[in-house]
C-alpha cells in the first residue's frame, strides 16, 4: 500500500506539491478544499469580474488532468486535525486518514475589529466566494452607487480596477500618506498615486476607517472616516488591509502555530509527518531578509516544489533564490528583482538611483550599497525586464555601474517598443557627477 | 455564478450614433441586394462604404480614445456578440449565409451571366470596378472590396485599441497595406496593363493559393511572355525560397500576421472573437490531424493536377510526367530524410505520424504514376480531385466555416484547422526557426489571460507557468498574449536556435541547487 499524502488546500502551493510528488513517486495523493472543486488561479479572479475571462478560464488544468495524474480531489472543510490518529475530521461529519499531511490553506483577509465589518456588502477580495459576493452586491453602477475600499495594497488596487471596469465610483482609503509606500520608494509610490487619480478613483491618502454604518436591513449604508469624521454613502465596502494565515481550524490541534503554522527550514512542523507551505506557513526566522510569512504566489509555488522532494525521500531545505515579485497597478506593470526598500525599514547602506519618464507611467529605482557599490535590486514600472538577467547579476554580485551599463540586455519589452536605457544611463551618469 | 450583463458594458450615446451610421451604410448594400435601382450607382456605393467606415471609425475613437492607454478587454465575455450570445449567433448566420451565396449562388448577388449586365449588389460595385480596371464588377470584386474595407476600418480600430503597443500597430499597418495594395489594387492594375494575365495576388502563396498551378493559370502566365514567366517563377520561388528564409528568421508570423489576407481579416475584423477559440487538449489533437490531412490532400491534388497536363515526351516540354514525379518524390524524400536525421528528437512521438504521412503521399504518387492515363488519375476523372479540393477546402472550409463561423469558433479556425500554408510554415517554425515566445523566469501567475486571448487556441499558460518557451507550430506570432500579460512574462523573439526549447520543472527564483538537480538530470 502506497503512502497516503493528504494536502489541505488546492491553491498554487498545494497543487505544486501534489504535481511534483506525482512526478517523483506513485504515492496516493488527495487534495482537500472547501473553496472549489478544482484548482484555479486566485490572481485571475479579478479578470472574471472585469469580463476578460470566464471563471473556467482561470483553471490552469483541464478537469481530466487530476484523474489522469491520479490526484484525488475532495471537497470538504476540515474541522480539526487529530495528529495522534493521523486523521482529518470534516464539518460534513466524515474523516480521512493520512500518512503525511501538508497544510497549504493560504490566507484570509484581515479584519481589524471595525464596527460593522460583518455587515452585508462588506467583503474581502480573496476567495471565489468573495467574487460571487461582489457580483451580488456590485453588479452594476445602478445597484452599487459607490464602493469604498479600505487598505492600500495590491488587492486594494485590484479591487479598485475591478469596480472601475463597471463604472462604479470608488473611494479608496489608504492608511499611508502615499500608496503602498511601506514597500515602494516615494518616487514610485507618488507616480502610482497620480495614475490612480487619472483613472477617476477617489484616492484618500492618510485616511483610516472608523466604522461602517448599516441600513435597517443589515446592509452597508455608509462609512465614517476616522481622521475627518466624513461620512461617505456606499453600497459595498472592500476590506483589503492585508491578509493573514488561514489557520483557525488548526488552533486546537497539537501543531504549533504563531501567526501562521510554525515550520523549520524543511517546512516541517513540530509534529512528525505534518508540513506546511505557502501563505499559511511561518518560518521561525525570515530567510535572507525575507519575512517569516510570505504571502506571495511565487513563494508558495517554490515551497511546493521543495517539499515534494522532502516528501519523496530527498530531504532538502527551503532555500529560495533572489527575491522577485510583480504586480500591475491599473495600466502600469511593476516588477522587482533583489531588494529595494521604501522609506520604512531601509538599511542605512542602501542608496537609490531613480529615473522617471516624462509621461509619468514609467520609472525605475535601482538600489545599491553606498560603500561597496554592489547592486542590491531594482524596481521597474512600465518597462518589462528580464528575470534571468537580474538573477545572474545578483548572483555574480555585480556593481551598480555594471548593471546600469548593461541594462539594455535585461529589456523584455515587446519588439519595436521605445527603449529608455540610454536616457536612464545618461541620467545616472549625470547624477554621479553632481553627487 | 449568475452573471447578468453589467450595465457598464452598455455602449455610449456616441457609439450608438456610430452604429446607426454604419447600419445605414449596410442598409444601402441590402437595398442594392434586393435590386433597388439607385439613380447614381457611384454615389450610393461611395455613400454605403463611406458610412460603414465612418461608423467604425467614430465607434472606435469613442471606445478607446476616451480612456487611458492599456489593455481594453473589459466585458468581452459579457457582450453578446463576443461571447457566443444571441448577437454572436445572428452575425455568424448572416456571414455564413453570405459566404454560401457568394461561393455557390452568385446570381443572387446580381451576377450577370452569359454577357448580360449585372444587377443588384454587384451592379452597385460596377462603377468602382470600371474605374479601376475598366470591366464590370464580379462577385469576387464585391467580396474583395468589402474585405478590404473591413480590414482597413477594423484595422484602424485595432490600432487604437493597442495604441500603447507598437508591435501591434506595425503589424496591423502591414496587413492593411498588403490587403489594399497586393490583394486589391495591384491585381486590378495588372489587368489594365495586360488583361490576359490570370488574377494574381502576389502575396498569396501556394498551397494557400491552390489554383496558381492549375492548367488555365499556368497557361495564362506562360502565354504572356516574360512578365507571365516572371510571375509564375515568383510563385514557385515564394514557397520554395522566400518562405523558408523568412520563416527561419522570424517564424511564420512574417506571413500569417503581417502579410496574409486571411490573417489580416482575422486580426482586424475578427479581433473581437479571438477569445472564442477552444484551448482544450482535444481541440489541439483535432487540429493536428485536420490541418495535416489538408496539407497532404493539397500536395497530392496539386501534383496530380500538374501531372495531368504534362506530356510524356520531352520534345514537347522539358518537364515530362516521369521527370516531374521523380522531382517531387526526390524533394519530399530529401525533406523527410533531413528531418528524421537532424530533428528526430524534437518530433518525439509525432515522428511516427510524420513517417506514415510521408509514405502515404509517396505511394499515392507512385500509384498515380503507374495507373494514371490521360483522362484518369487514381482511376477517377482528372480534375475531380481538384474540384473537390476547391469545393471542400477552398470554399467551404476557408470561407464558409473559416470566416462565417468567426463569432462561434473564433477568428482563426481556418488558419488553425485548415490552412495548408500554415501547416508548412508551422512545420518549419517548430523545427527550424529562430522564433519563439520567451517566458520571463518565474514571473508567471497562471492567470490565463494569455491562453484566453490566443486566437490559435494555444494554451500559452501551460508553458508560461513552467517557465518554458512557447515553440508551437500553430503560433502565428500575433503578440496579443504578450500584450495582455499583466506580469510581463511573454516576449516574442528571434534568437539563436540553441536552448530554444527548454522544458523546466523548477522555475527561476527557487533554490539554485534544486533547479540543477531537477532540471538538468
Amino acid at each position: 500500500m502506497e503512502e497516503h499524502i493528504v494536502i489541505i488546500g488546492n491553491g498554487i502551493s498545494g497543487v505544486t506539491a501534489a504535481r511534483h510528488i506525482r512526478k517523483l513517486s506513485d504515492k496516493k495523493i488527495t487534495i482537500v478544499s472547501s473553496e472549489t472543486e478544482y484548482f484555479f488561479s486566485r490572481t485571475a479572479l479579478m479578470y472574471v469580474y472585469m469580463g476578460h475571462m470566464k471563471f473556467e478560464h482561470t483553471k490552469p488544468y483541464e478537469n481530466w488532468f487530476w484523474d489522469k495524474n491520479r490526484i484525488d480531489l475532495k471537497k470538504g472543510f476540515v474541522n480539526n486535525i487529530d495528529t495522534d490518529a493521523k486523521k482529518l475530521h470534516f464539518t460534513e461529519g466524515d474523516s480521512l486518514k493520512y500518512d503525511k499531511l501538508i497544510i497549504a490553506t493560504g490566507s484570509k483577509p484581515n479584519k481589524f475589529g471595525w464596527p460593522g465589518q460583518d455587515l452585508d456588502g462588506v467583503m474581502g477580495m480573496y476567495h471565489k466566494q468573495d467574487l460571487e459576493n461582489l457580483e451580488k452586491h456590485a453588479p452594476s453602477k445602478e445597484i452599487c452607487k459607490r464602493a469604498v475600499i479600505v487598505g492600500g495594497g495590491l488587492i486594494g488596487i485590484e479591487l479598485a480596477e475591478m469596480l472601475n471596469s463597471r463604472s462604479i465610483p470608488v473611494t479608496f482609503l489608504v492608511r499611508e500618506d502615499s500608496f503602498w509606500n511601506g514597500v515602494l520608494p516615494s518616487g514610485e509610490s507618488e507616480m502610482i498615486n497620480r495614475h490612480i487619480k487619472n483613472h477617476h478613483i477617489d484616492l484618500r491618502l492618510g485616511m483610516n476607517l472608523k466604522e461602517i454604518k448599516s441600513d435597517k436591513n443589515g446592509k452597508v449604508k455608509s462609512i465614517i472616516i476616522q481622521e475627518t469624521g466624513e461620512e461617505i454613502a456606499c453600497n459595498v465596502v472592500g476590506l483589503t488591509a492585508g491578509v493573514s494565515p488561514n489557520i483557525d481550524f488548526i488552533k486546537d490541534s497539537n501543531i504549533e502555530t504563531g501567526r501562521g503554522v510554525k515550520v523549520n527550514r524543511y517546512l516541517e512542523t513540530n509534529i512528525p509527518d505534518v508540513y506546511a507551505i505557502g501563505d499559511c506557513a511561518e518560518q521561525h526566522e525570515g530567510i535572507n531578509g525575507r519575512r517569516p510569512i510570505e504571502a506571495v504566489w511565487y513563494t508558495g509555488r517554490m515551497m511546493g516544489e521543495t517539499l515534494a522532494q522532502t516528501i519523496c525521500g530527498n530531504r532538502i531545505q527551503y532555500n529560495p533564490g533572489h527575491w522577485f515579485n510583480s504586480a500591475k497597478f491599473l495600466d502600469i506593470e511593476y516588477q522587482t528583482y533583489g531588494w529595494v526598500f521604501g522609506e520604512r525599514g531601509r538599511p542605512e547602506y542602501e542608496k537609490h538611483f531613480h529615473w522617471k519618464h516624462e509621461d509619468d507611467t514609467k520609472c525605475i529605482t535601482v538600489a545599491y550599497h553606498k560603500d561597496t557599490n554592489h547592486f542590491l535590486g531594482i524596481n521597474t514600472f512600465g518597462i518589462r525586464m528580464r528575470h534571468e538577467s537580474f538573477d545572474t547579476w545578483l548572483t555574480e554580485e555585480r556593481d551598480v555601474d555594471y548593471v546600469m551599463n548593461h541594462l539594455s540586455e535585461a529589456n523584455f519589452d515587446p519588439e519595436f517598443y521605445s527603449h529608455y536605457e540610454a536616457d536612464i544611463l545618461s541620467a545616472y551618469n549625470k547624477q554621479l557627477q553632481t553627487a | 455564478m449568475s452573471l447578468a450583463k453589467p450595465d457598464a458594458t452598455d455602449i455610449s450615446n456616441k457609439q450608438k450614433i456610430a452604429l446607426a451610421i454604419g447600419i445605414i451604410g449596410l442598409f444601402i448594400l441590402t437595398l442594392a441586394l434586393f435590386n433597388t435601382n439607385f439613380p447614381n450607382q457611384g454615389l450610393f456605393l461611395t455613400l454605403a462604404l463611406g458610412l460603414i467606415s465612418v461608423g467604425i471609425v467614430i465607434y472606435s475613437r469613442d471606445a478607446y480614445l476616451t480612456k487611458l492607454e492599456g489593455i481594453k478587454n473589459d466585458g468581452v465575455w459579457f457582450k453578446s456578440i463576443s461571447s457566443r450570445g444571441v448577437w454572436g449567433w445572428i452575425v455568424g448566420v448572416i456571414l455564413t449565409a453570405f459566404y454560401i451565396v457568394l461561393y455557390f449562388f452568385p446570381k443572387y448577388l446580381g451576377l450577370g451571366t452569359d454577357g448580360t449586365e449585372n444587377t443588384g449588389l454587384i451592379k452597385l460595385f460596377d462603377p468602382l470596378s470600371k474605374l479601376l480596371s475598366g470591366r464590370p464588377a464580379s462577385q469576387w470584386f464585391v467580396y474583395g472590396t468589402l474585405y478590404t474595407v473591413a480590414i482597413l476600418a477594423f484595422g484602424y480600430k485595432f490600432i487604437l485599441k493597442y495604441r500603447h503597443n507598437r508591435y501591434q500597430q506595425l503589424r496591423t499597418g502591414s496587413v492593411m497595406f498588403f490587403q489594399l495594395g497586393f490583394a486589391f489594387l495591384i491585381p486590378e492594375f495588372m489587368y489594365v496593363m495586360n488583361n490576359d494575365l490570370p488574377y494574381y495576388d502576389l502575396k498569396s502563396i501556394w498551397p494557400l493559393n491552390y489554383y496558381i498551378f492549375d492548367e488555365w493559370s499556368v497557361k495564362g502566365f506562360l502565354s504572356n511572355g516574360n512578365i507571365g514567366l516572371a510571375l509564375i517563377l515568383f510563385g514557385i520561388i515564394s514557397i520554395f525560397v522566400i518562405t523558408p528564409i523568412l520563416t527561419y528568421k522570424y517564424g511564420k508570423r512574417w506571413y500569417c500576421s503581417w502579410v496574409c489576407g486571411c490573417g489580416g481579416l482575422a486580426e482586424t475584423a475578427g479581433d473581437s472573437f479571438r477569445q472564442l477559440s477552444s484551448k482544450k487538449m482535444s481541440a489541439w489533437k483535432l487540429e493536428r490531424w485536420l490541418i495535416h490531412t489538408v496539407l497532404v490532400f493539397s500536395v497530392v491534388m496539386t501534383v496530380a493536377m500538374i501531372y495531368t497536363y504534362l506530356g510524356y515526351d520531352k520534345n514537347d516540354f522539358w518537364l515530362t510526367r516521369s521527370l516531374f514525379i521523380a522531382l517531387v518524390i526526390g524533394f519530399l524524400s530529401i525533406v523527410f530524410a533531413g528531418v528524421m536525421l537532424f530533428k528526430r528528437k524534437e518530433l518525439g512521438k509525432d515522428a511516427k505520424y510524420g513517417a506514415i504521412a510521408f509514405f502515404i503521399v509517396i505511394s499515392a504518387l507512385l500509384i498515380m504514376h503507374f495507373t494514371g492515363t490521360t483522362k484518369n488519375i487514381f482511376y477517377i476523372k482528372a480534375g475531380t480531385l481538384r474540384s473537390a479540393y476547391g469545393l471542400y477546402i477552398g470554399s467551404i472550409f476557408s470561407g464558409v466555416i473559416g470566416t462565417g463561423f468567426y463569432p462561434i469558433l473564433g477568428n482563426r479556425s481556418w488558419c488553425r484547422f485548415g490552412c495548408p500554408m500554415a501547416a508548412i510554415l508551422g512545420f518549419q517554425q517548430r523545427l527550424f526557426s529562430k522564433f519563439r515566445i520567451t517566458t520571463n523566469g518565474g514571473q508567471c501567475i497562471s492567470c490565463g489571460n494569455c491562453s484566453n486571448s490566443c486566437e490559435m487556441g494555444i494554451d500559452v499558460r501551460h508553458y508560461a507557468q513552467k517557465g518554458e518557451n512557447i515553440v508551437r507550430s500553430s503560433c502565428v506570432g500575433c503578440g496579443v498574449c504578450s500584450a495582455v500579460c499583466p506580469r510581463g512574462v511573454l516576449k516574442l523573439e528571434n534568437d539563436s536556435m540553441k536552448g530554444r526549447i527548454n522544458p523546466t520543472e523548477i522555475l527561476l527564483g527557487n533554490d539554485v541547487d534544486l533547479m540543477d538537480l531537477v532540471n538538468k538530470k
